[in-house]
C-alpha cells in the first residue's frame, strides 16, 4: 500500500543493473519463499477448492440469494464502516499529533485495544451495549433506533474494528510532514481552509487511503465481533463469512470455498481500486 | 469463545506429553486418551473422567490421562476429519458422527455397537422461560404467537437447534393430521418471532439469560436445567411441551485413530463405562435424562415424562438433514420472501 510513496521517494534496483546493496540473491528468494508460503499456497488451495461440482456447482453457491445478500452486507458494511473510519481516524489522528494535553500517551495507546482484543470480546461488549437491555440501546431503542441485531450492528462492530488501521497509517505521515508547508502557505495568504485542502490532505491522502483500504479488508473478513451483534438473520444481517461457516457445517466444502473465492475476487477488485486512486493522488502530488 | 482456548491448551498439552512423556509413560505404562465432545457435556466429562480413570486404574493398574475437547459439534467432526486425533467422538447428533464414518475413520455400523442406538444418556427439547411465565406459554403453540419472542440458535450451525426444529416441525404436522404444507406455516411463524439466531446453543443460552433478551429459550432441556443452576432458583422456570423429540447425543470410538494410538481397548470400555450405574447418576445430576431404567426412576421429579418423537419419525438423520437443513431445504425456504 505504502509503495506507490516509496517508490517515488527511493529508485528501486532491478535484477538487471548491479545494485549497491548487496544480498539482493538472498533476500529476494526470502521473500518469495516467504511470500509463497504464507499467502499464494493458502490462497491456492481456496481457488482450487470450489470446483468438485464444476462450474455450475460455483456460481449456484454463488448466486444463492441468500449468499448474495450476505455479500452485499459484508462489503457495504465494511466500505461504509471503513469510509467512517477514514474520516474520524483522520481528526484522532491529527488530534493526537498536533495537539499536547493531558492523557495523550494514554488516548494515543488506546487507539490500539481493538488490535489487542479478541475480537469475540469487543462484540460482546458491543452486544450488551447495544441490545435493548444495554446503556446505550436502553436509551435509543425507545426512540426508534436499533442497533444491536440488524445489519446496523455490523457497522457498529466494523467501525470499532478498523479505528486503528486509519489512525495508526495516517499518525506517521503527519507527525513528518514538516509544519514550514503550512507556514509558507499561511505567508502567501492561504486561509485555514485553504492550508488543510490545499496543502494538508493532499500530503495526507495516500495514508488515508491505505488506511481506509487497510479497514476495509479487515471488515470484509471480520466474524469474531460481527457474530455477536448482528442477529445473523438470514438474507437480512448474515455476513457473508457466517454464510461459509454454515456451509462448513453442512459438510459442504466446495460451497464454502465458493463463496471464500467469491470475496476474494470482490476484495481484490476493491483494493486494485483504492491503489489506482493512491497512484493518482501521489502523481498529483510530485506534479 | 474459551473453546480456542481449551484447544490450544490442548494441543500445547499434547505436544509437551509427546516431548517429554514418551519416557515416562512407558516407564509407568500410563496412557492417554482423548475424548472430543461438544459443548453442554463439558461439566459431564469433567466429572466422568475421573470416575473412569480411578476405576480404570483399580482394575488394569494403569494409570490414565483423558484430554476433553469441546466446541460446536459440526465443527468439532469436522475436526476430527481434519486430523484432530480423537480416540473416542461424543457429538450431540448422529449425523455429525457419519459425517466422520464417511470418511473411513469409524466403521459404518458405529451406531449398534453399543445399546441404545450408542446414545448412554438423552435429552429433550425443552422451553425455558422467565420467572412466572409473564407470557403463559405452555405448547408449541404458544411460541408461534404474535408478540412472543423466541430465542434459538441456527439450525444450520447448532446441532441442539436440529432437535428443537424437529420437535416444532413434529408437533405441527402431527396436529394436522401430517400436513407437511401447514407443518412449514408453522415453523415459518415460529422462526418470525426469532429475533436473534445465535451460532450454538451456548450463545442463545447468553442471550437469554445473560443479555435478558426474549421471553422463551427454545433448545436441550440440559441446557436450561444447568442454566437454572447457574442463575439461581426463582428466576428461570422449565416448560416441557406435550410434545417433543427424544434427543440421542451418540458415542464412538474412532477406529482409525484409537488403532493406531493402541488405546482401543481403553476407548471401548471407557464408552462402555458411560452405561454403569454410577455414570448413570452422574449423567442424570448433569441434566442428562439417564437411560438405566432404574436410575432414571429415581429422578423422575427432575425428568418429568414427556410424549416423545424420535429421530425414526423423520427417516433418520440423513433424510432429515437432507430436507430440512440442506441449502434450500425447509429451513432455508421460511428466509425465502413469499
Amino acid at each position: 500500500m505504502t509503495d506507490a510513496v516509496l517508490s517515488i521517494a527511493a529508485p528501486r534496483a532491478t535484477w538487471r543493473e548491479h545494485s549497491p546493496l548487496p544480498g539482493f540473491g538472498l533476500t529476494m528468494g526470502v521473500t518469495l519463499a516467504y511470500v509463497g508460503l504464507i499467502i499464494l499456497l493458502p490462497i491456492a488451495a481456496l481457488i482450487a477448492r470450489p470446483w468438485e461440482h464444476g462450474i455450475g456447482g460455483f456460481f449456484a453457491a454463488v448466486f444463492q440469494p441468500r449468499t448474495l445478500a450476505a455479500l452485499r452486507l459484508s462489503f457495504v458494511a465494511a466500505a461504509t464502516a471503513a469510509l467512517a473510519n477514514a474520516g474520524f481516524g483522520l481528526l484522532i489522528a491529527w488530534v493526537l499529533t498536533r495537539y499536547d494535553f493531558p492523557l495523550r500517551r494514554l488516548v494515543d495507546a488506546m487507539v490500539d485495544l481493538p488490535f489487542a482484543l479478541p475480537t469475540a470480546v469487543a462484540g460482546i461488549a458491543l452486544a450488551t451495549l447495544y441490545s435493548a437491555n444495554g446503556w446505550i440501546g436502553g436509551l435509543i431503542e425507545p426512540l426508534g433506533i436499533k442497533i444491536a441485531y440488524n445489519p446496523t450492528g455490523v457497522f457498529v462492530a466494523l467501525l470499532a474494528v478498523g479505528l486503528p488501521f486509519v489512525v495508526r497509517s495516517v499518525q506517521p505521515v503527519l507527525q513528518d510532514l514538516d509544519a514550514a508547508y503550512e507556514e509558507a502557505a499561511e505567508t502567501l495568504g492561504a486561509t485555514a481552509p485553504q492550508v488543510f485542502f490545499r496543502v494538508t490532505l493532499p500530503a495526507l491522502a495516500p495514508a488515508v487511503i491505505t488506511g481506509f483500504a487497510l479497514a476495509f479488508a479487515r471488515g470484509v473478513g471480520e466474524y469474531g465481533s460481527v457474530i455477536f451483534i448482528a442477529g445473523n438473520m438470514p438474507g437480512v444481517s448474515e455476513i457473508a463469512p457466517l454464510v461459509i461457516v454454515s456451509k462448513l457445517e453442512q459438510y459442504d466444502y466446495s460451497g464454502a470455498a465458493a463463496v471464500g473465492v467469491a470475496m476474494l475476487v470482490l476484495a481484490l477488485l476493491v483494493l486494485f481500486a483504492v491503489n489506482a486512486a493512491q497512484l493518482a493522488f501521489a502523481r498529483r502530488g510530485m506534479a | 469463545m474459551t473453546t480456542p482456548l481449551s484447544r490450544r491448551q490442548l494441543v500445547a498439552a499434547g505436544t509437551a506429553s509427546v516431548l517429554v512423556a514418551p519416557g515416562l509413560a512407558r516407564a509407568a505404562g500410563a496412557a492417554t486418551l482423548l475424548n472430543v465432545s461438544y459443548d453442554p457435556t463439558r461439566e459431564f466429562y469433567k466429572d466422568f473422567n475421573g470416575l473412569f480413570a480411578a476405576d480404570w486404574k483399580r482394575r488394569t493398574g494403569q494409570d490414565l490421562r483423558i484430554n476433553q475437547s469441546h466446541d460446536g459439534s459440526g465443527k468439532q467432526a469436522r475436526a476430527v476429519v481434519d486430523g484432530l486425533e480423537a480416540d473416542v467422538v461424543t457429538l450431540a447428533l448422529a449425523y455429525d458422527i457419519d459425517a466422520i464414518a464417511q470418511r473411513g475413520l469409524i466403521a459404518p455400523n458405529w451406531q449398534s455397537r453399543l445399546p441404545n442406538n450408542s446414545s448412554p444418556y438423552t435429552s429433550t427439547v425443552a422451553f425455558l422461560v422467565r420467572k412466572g411465565n409473564p407470557k403463559k406459554i405452555r405448547d408449541w403453540s404458544d411460541l408461534a404467537r404474535p408478540g412472543v419472542q423466541v430465542i434459538t440458535p441456527n439450525p444450520k450451525t447448532s446441532g441442539g437447534a436440529d432437535w428443537s426444529f424437529l420437535a416444532a416441525y413434529g408437533w405441527a404436522r402431527r396436529r394436522n393430521g401430517g400436513d407437511d404444507a401447514k407443518a412449514q406455516a408453522y415453523v415459518r411463524a415460529l422462526y418470525k418471532n426469532v429475533p436473534v439466531l445465535d451460532t450454538g446453543s451456548r450463545g442463545a443460552t447468553t442471550t437469554f439469560v445473560q443479555r435478558g433478551l426474549g421471553d422463551v429459550l427454545l433448545g436441550w432441556e440440559n441446557e436450561a436445567l444447568l442454566s437454572i443452576d447457574e442463575v439461581g432458583p426463582g428466576k428461570l422456570e422449565v416448560v416441557r411441551p406435550g410434545l417433543s423429540i427424544l434427543a440421542e447425543p451418540p458415542v464412538a470410538v474412532v477406529d482409525k485413530i484409537a488403532d493406531r494410538h493402541g488405546t482401543r481397548k481403553i476407548a471401548e470400555a471407557y464408552l462402555r463405562f458411560l452405561y454403569t450405574d454410577q455414570a448413570q447418576d452422574l449423567a442424570a445430576k448433569r441434566h442428562y435424562r439417564p437411560r438405566n431404567p432404574a436410575i432414571a426412576a429415581r429422578y423422575a421429579g427432575k425428568f418429568p415424562t414427556v410424549n416423545l418423537m424420535t429421530i425414526r419419525d423423520f427417516g433418520g438423520w440423513q433424510a432429515a438433514h437432507a430436507r430440512f437443513f440442506a441449502d434450500g431445504g425447509v429451513f432455508d425456504k421460511i428466509y425465502q420472501p413469499g
